[in-house]
């Protein structure tokens, strides 16, 4: 086993506080300097059922949840103790500790509540001997006795994390101020004293494990925070001012942090009956003057597409977010996939003229939405943002310097009313809101209650001043002004800084091409790749609609052989990057995961192995190489 | 706010202001309902005061939703059934516009009923005309959700087996703080009707009886009709729940009798419009969202200043 990365999971029920300790105890590891990086497994389900986070933390940088884990906190489902759950789900108090041990790595700790898990239960799973095999290190400890002794049952938690830090040899300093920011009283000082008695306990025991916590690197200050934090906060500094949603999960998170934060900020959050109203509501504050954004999964992104259709058609600026979540249909609520690129890229009737972006990280997902505005209100477009659940709900460290940058609430492309007196009127006095003077597409725009700014905005195809109509002339010229704008966007985009991301030698002859959520798993097997003598390269590509065509030319001619690694079944990336090229079919193969968990670097290690080797072998993972055409 | 003057303006007001310089061709059947309806705005707008430089009329789909092509305001023709939300949001992110929402029976009552329902809960200070031809007009005459039962179409050649909606109770029942139905044959009823609720402060719902002359030849033109507030024969009290409730039962199955009752049904001045009240809870700026961006002095929250609960 590794031992310079610690691999901390803990398992528990829903709703016996395994969210908060563990970011508790994330926050504490990277305040003692290190890197972190989480991974939530939940059900979709309130209270009880097998849930767990996993913290990895390492003294260098960590890019993805990495493989298997190890060190297993498993505290006992609280509710399934609850005698009414036993009618619904049965006895589940084990399975923190059972449902996790396949993925515990050799040689690795295991910490489980004596208290709450019963000895004859533990030995039906032959705990033992499997831990005889994989040279676990067991230590059983009454947790419940300990927290109920000095405060109360649901602080077990605390003892698990002082048991933790005792085992590895961790100060706790980090995790004591932490107790202190949020908490106060009777209910601190029981944690505290919990926390202490704890970590002193392990003085007693018989250990026998090597794991120890890494050193830390950082000398600056870290924010910890999820993708849905970063979008949150991208949104607020691009000027956003304006959410309107329906509750979805993953969505839901950064539906709520901007819920909480506009009243404050002069903002207008609403909460409404169904998507179709979000997405229209976010197009009618847009028409009206504010910067606008709504959002949603699946199943209720596939209810936005008609008024998403609606703001291509009156080229109104809105920015609306995918977090994606496995279908098709609901499917599976709380589990990552990548599978709603096709939909969001092609969703609404007619031809498309938006703009996709998808994030790959937390510190891209702040910047894309930063951009994702701009680029909607300079070009009057609606832009979608395509990420995950996994981006979603993962905790990742950001240099806080990161988010020092100016605030850009600027409409873009939208005329005061002085801009307006001098705007080229027809003779009705109206303003020529849809008029076009050859430059970039792009018709600047009057807001209601401006005076002199008059116009009709319409779903269907209109003229320069507004009105309904079905002049093929018109229509040939409108259309080609909408699309246009498409190019323009590329163009800008292309010349910008980057969206693309790279790593490995720039002389690689073996390529990999991902996009998301995937790419810290990516990036981190094409380090391990090199590291080992291979040579090998990645791209992550954000810019998905227009796609960052010249840059995947130049990528893909680089090399032999190009990887598209992905969590669908149906390569949708790949599928895409052929229709828009036009070619490489016989070039690129696929990498594919679909059961609901992300890639694990050593997925993507042994499957690039299988290529290289000449194709032969199937992986022992749950993932499936595509081969390319006429392979 | 020097970024929107034309909200304010404090002048007097021609009612060929809304009327575009340039009209376009109305699409309209000649004899048609709609006709009336935009006769009665265009005098009910300067008696409210309002220019059409600081009115936002947001339509639907169908014949009704034409009728943004042919006001002379700022107007925003969206897609079937989705004027409310839309409207909505205009009046969220600038309260000081004149927001009309209109729309159709087949698009206001069929597929934006939900949006009408919670609009009307919600209560927002919008007025919301509803077109109301008990026919569906431009996709060529099917039934629509106040069609009367029995009523005969080319997707119900057998007649309708369900019984028409009753859009004023609804309109009640969901929360609408005003309710009232006119028709295009009483004029004078339609524009007063469409002051009162253009002023009101909350959800206005009015339901506007307009002819089909082409798909709903069989329909009652609404003549006689009788203004419940001019007859001797109904005496009830507008702003009693109760009171309103029954006589917008009798008057909804009455229409279906041959008697088109019409005028005022509910009107609730006590109750805080959605605005005021989310501003109240402190989730609505005292000035409107939109003016912010035009301020080149306004200050702007930044995330940098969030981040402590991250570190």
């Amino acid at each position: 086993m590794t031992t310079d990365e610690l691999i901390w999971r803990i398992a528990g029920g829903s709703g016996d506080g395994i969210d908060s300790t563990s970011q508790n105890f994330a926050t504490a590891l990277m305040r003692s300097g290190l890197d972190v990086f989480t991974h939530r497994h939940y059900p979709s389900r309130i209270r009880g059922g097998h849930t767990y986070v996993e913290i990895r933390a390492a003294g260098h940088e960590v890019q993805s949840r990495g493989d298997g884990y190890n060190f297993l906190l498993a505290l006992g489902d609280s509710f399934a103790r609850n005698p009414q759950d036993d009618a619904y789900y049965g006895n589940e108090e084990l399975k923190p500790l059972s449902e996790n041990l396949d993925e515990l790595n050799e040689g690795g700790v295991i910490v489980y509540d004596e208290g709450l898990l019963d000895d004859e239960d533990v030995a039906e799973i032959d705990l033992e001997e499997r831990a005889e095999e994989n040279g676990w290190h067991v230590y059983p400890v009454d947790l419940r006795g300990l927290a109920k002794e000095h405060g109360r049952e649901v602080m077990r938690n605390t003892a698990g994390v002082g048991i933790t830090a005792g085992l590895i040899d961790m100060d706790i300093e980090h995790i004591e101020d932490l107790m202190e920011d949020a908490m106060s009283g009777d209910v601190l000082e029981a944690n505290l004293e919990i926390l202490r008695e704890a970590y002193g306990m392990v003085d007693e025991f018989d250990t026998t494990h090597e794991l120890t916590v890494p050193t830390g690197a950082h000398d600056t200050g870290q924010a910890l925070l999820s993708g849905s934090n970063a979008i949150a906060y991208g949104a607020i500094d691009a000027g956003c001012r304006f959410i309107s949603g329906y509750p979805m999960t993953p969505w839901t998170d950064v539906f709520t942090i901007l819920s909480q934060n506009f009243p404050d900020m002069g903002g207008v959050a609403e909460q409404v009956e169904d998507e179709i109203a979000a997405a229209a509501l976010a197009v009618g504050a847009s028409h009206a003057g504010a910067k606008a954004m709504s959002g949603s999964s699946g199943g209720g992104f596939a209810l936005m597409s008609e008024p998403l259709g609606l703001a291509e058609m009156t080229e109104t600026p809105i920015v609306l977010l995918e977090s994606m979540r496995a279908g098709p249909s609901t499917g599976m609520p709380t589990k990552p996939e990548q599978g709603d690129l096709e939909h969001v890229l092609y969703t609404s009737q007619g031809d498309s003229s938006r703009v996709v972006f998808a994030p790959g990280n937390v510190e891209e997902a702040y910047e894309q939405t930063r951009l994702a505005f701009e680029i909607a209100y300079d070009y009057q477009i609606p832009t979608i943002l395509i990420y995950d659940q996994k981006l979603s709900g993962e905790n990742t460290n950001v240099d806080v310097e990161f988010f020092d940058r100016e605030p850009a609430p600027d409409l873009g492309s939208t005329l005061t009313e002085d801009e307006l007196k001098e705007a080229a009127h027809d003779a009705s006095g109206k303003f020529e809101r849809f008029s076009y003077d050859g430059e970039d597409g792009v018709s600047p725009r009057s807001i209601p209650g401006q005076k002199g700014g008059r116009f009709l905005a319409t779903g269907n195809e209109h003229t320069p001043s507004g009105h309904i109509s079905e002049d093929a002339d018109n229509r040939v010229l409108q259309m080609n002004r909408r699309l246009e704008k498409l190019d323009v966007i590329r163009e800008e985009l292309d010349e910008g800084e980057t969206n693309q991301t790279y790593v490995g030698p720039d002389d690689a002859d073996y390529g990999l091409i991902t996009w998301g959520s995937s790419q810290g798993a990516v990036f981190e097997a094409v380090d391990r790749m090199n590291d080992a003598g291979h040579s090998i390269k990645a791209v992550s590509v954000s810019d998905m609609m227009p796609l960052a065509e010249s840059e995947l030319v130049a990528f893909i001619e680089s090399v032999d052989e190009a990887m598209v690694i992905e969590m669908n079944a149906t390569a949708q990336f790949r599928g895409l990057i052929q229709k828009e090229l036009g070619r490489y079919g016989e070039k690129l193969t696929s990498l594919l995961k679909y059961n609901g968990n992300p890639f694990e670097p050593a997925e993507i290690v042994e499957s690039c192995e299988i290529r290289l080797d000449g194709g032969a072998g199937e992986p022992s993972a749950q993932v499936r190489i595509e081969p390319a055409a006429g392979d | 706010m020097s970024a929107f003057n034309a909200i304010g303006d404090d002048r007097e007001i021609d009612r060929d202001e809304y009327t575009p310089e340039v009209e376009p061709q109305p699409t309209w059947c000649p004899g048609c309902g709609d006709f009336s309806v935009l006769k009665a705005l265009k005098q009910a707008l300067p008696e409210v005061g309002r220019t059409p430089d600081e009115t936002l009329l947001v339509t639907g789909i169908g014949c009704s939703g034409k009728l943004s092509s042919y006001l002379d305001s700022y107007g925003f023709h969206s897609i079937h059934g989705r004027s409310l939300p839309v409207a909505r949001a205009a009046k969220l992110a600038n309260p000081e516009l004149q927001v009309i929402a209109a729309g159709g029976d087949g698009d206001g009552y069929g597929i934006g009923g939900n949006h009408f329902i919670h609009s009307a809960r919600e209560n927002h200070d919008i007025t919301y005309i509803v077109f109301n031809n008990e026919v569906f007009g431009l996709t060529k005459g099917q039934t629509s959700p106040t069609s009367p039962k029995g009523h005969k179409s080319k997707t119900q050649p057998s007649g309708s087996a369900k019984d028409p909606l009753r859009p004023l109770s609804l309109g009640l029942n969901a929360g609408a703080s005003y309710v009232a139905r006119t028709a295009a044959v009483n004029p004078n009823q339609a524009k007063e009707i469409l002051v009162e609720a253009m002023e009101h402060d909350g959800f206005s719902h009015v339901d506007f009886l307009t002819q089909c002359p082409t798909w709903n030849k069989d329909a009652r033109q609404y003549v006689p009709y009788v203004d419940v507030q001019e007859s001797d024969d109904y005496d009830f009290d507008v702003t009693d729940r109760r009171e309103a409730a029954d006589m917008m039962y009798e008057t909804e199955s009455a229409l279906y009798e041959g008697t088109v009752l019409t005028g005022r049904y509910y009107v609730d001045e006590e109750r805080p419009s959605y605005q005021e009240e989310k501003r109240a809870v402190g989730e609505l700026p005292d000035e409107p969202v939109a003016e912010r961006y035009f301020d080149e002095d306004a200050e702007w929250e930044r995330s940098y200043d969030l981040l402590e609960r991250h570190t």
